[in-house]
């Protein structure tokens, strides 16, 4: 027990910088998804055709892999950024195409009328999507959009592999320290799973308050 | 007002309408009636671009339907739409469903947007409901919401496309009530039902479509007395027979 009690501190950075990761890049995941799911239902062919690249692209190549090009191929190209941030922009673009297709199943699950009277009103095609069937489309899919939430949480801890000290980096350190693996991983697969049971209150309580009646 | 030429709509290998032209004048009142699968509702639907035609053109009030675009959204402001199933925006309000686009399109203020909105809710007697979502509503009250969601716009002309078939019997009366006082009041109207007792008693003009086209065209008595075609003579005693 007192391996973790020592450690407390880098327990607590490594803990403070997966939140941190976590809510940063679930952020940038709900607007790229946004914008990547209007893009796919939009009239225009080549936007559509656009965002179902950015989709395949990203959702084939493992989180991992997309990394590792970011963190050491960007700079071989002169772009530098700090891991942190190389990591959180990787994590939202990853994320944000599944995020994009869990609002597109949002969108198709509104009726085809809401948009047309939408339109049949004199409102454009963004106007239609960002004021009658974003909204509704975004209340149907709270549940799927908790378990991405639930998965960008897990997936922060690659960035451990490219050298961010967030939870699962820090508890490697301290293991490396102290050589107790079961005390110190367990202890931070408990902290993983506190924050994640968190995520699933909200998405109940969010989901509870914004059903639509039908 | 309402102008249409040639009008040619395909789905797949099935012609839904086959050279159709239609003249409303300001202040008319047309109602459209016909077999199920004669095109009347894509007529209908036509004439605001809901569905793009394959060839023909639309007039409205002098201006060419275009493709699509912020102009045929314009356009689109100016021509109110009924729709057999309502389509109120489920997750606003009966009187947020009336100021959305007067405030988004015509860029009124929230203030008189309500207001105009309250007005037109008396009118078709909900005022009550202002304040519940749609799925509060009976489907009557539900369909009087949707026309005096169309009026919040001040449109030119008024497309009903079978805004009573999804009612229960005790309810199309409601629905009808408030589309003959605007018929009174002297808006374009083109009405695609088979209310027969509406048609006859309120209709200017009746056309009447089968297998895309249109067959035949006149006043309420003409039509239902001396239909002159067997196509509609035959429509009649099927649906007149009850």
């Amino acid at each position: 027990m007192n391996v973790i009690t020592d450690h407390l501190s880098e327990f607590g950075h490594g803990l403070v910088l997966t939140v941190e990761l976590t809510l940063l890049s679930l952020a940038g995941a709900l607007v790229a998804g946004v914008v990547v799911a209007a893009m796919r239902v939009s009239p225009v062919r080549a936007l559509r055709a656009a965002g179902m690249a950015y989709v395949e692209v990203l959702q084939n190549i493992p989180l991992l892999v997309w990394l590792v090009i970011a963190v050491f191929g960007l700079p071989e190209i002169g772009v530098i950024a700090g891991l942190f941030t190389t990591s959180v922009v990787v994590i939202v673009l990853y994320q944000g195409a599944y995020t994009a297709e869990a609002i597109r199943s949002g969108i198709n699950s509104v009726p085809a009328g809401q948009g047309e009277a939408a339109r049949a009103l004199g409102l454009t095609f963004t106007q239609s999507l960002r004021l009658v069937i974003l909204p509704q489309a975004l209340r149907t899919v709270v549940q799927p959009l908790g378990n991405i939430a639930i998965m960008t949480l897990m997936n922060t801890a690659l960035a451990a592999a490219v050298g961010v000290v967030e939870l699962t980096a820090a508890a490697n350190r301290v293991n490396l320290a102290e050589a107790k693996p079961i005390w110190i991983f367990v202890t931070a697969g408990l902290a993983y799973m506190a924050l994640s049971g968190l995520f699933g209150l909200v998405t109940g309580v969010l989901e509870r308050k914004w059903a639509i009646l039908r | 007002m309402i102008e249409v030429r040639g009008l040619h709509k395909r789905f797949g290998a099935h012609t839904a309408l086959h050279e159709v032209d239609l003249d409303v004048a300001r202040g008319e009142v047309v109602v459209v009636v016909g077999p199920s699968g004669s095109g009347k509702s894509t007529l209908c639907r036509c004439l605001n671009r809901l569905e793009s035609p394959d060839a023909g053109t639309i007039r409205i009030d002098g201006a060419e339907l275009p493709a699509e675009g912020r102009e045929l959204a314009r356009l689109r402001a100016d021509v109110g739409m009924v729709f057999q199933s309502f389509n109120l925006f489920q997750h606003k309000t009966i009187l947020q469903n009336l100021t959305l686009a007067p405030t988004r399109v015509r860029g009124l203020s929230r203030d008189e947007a309500e207001r105009n909105a309250r007005e037109l809710l008396d009118r078709v007697g909900i005022g009550a409901q202002a304040g519940k979502l749609p799925a509060q509503l009976s489907g009557g009250q539900q369909q009087r919401a949707a026309i005096a969601r169309a009026l919040a716009m001040k449109p030119k002309a008024m497309l009903f496309d079978e805004p009573t078939s999804a009612l229960d019997p005790e309810m199309v009366g409601e629905v009808l009530d408030v589309m003959t006082e605007l018929a009174r009041d002297g808006m374009t109207m083109v009405v695609v039902t088979h209310e027969m007792g509406f048609a006859r008693q309120v209709a200017d003009r009746v056309v009447f479509m089968a297998d895309g086209e249109i067959v035949e065209s006149g006043t309420p008595s003409e039509f239902f007395d001396s239909p002159a075609t067997d196509r509609a003579r035959d429509f009649l005693a099927k649906v007149l027979s009850h």
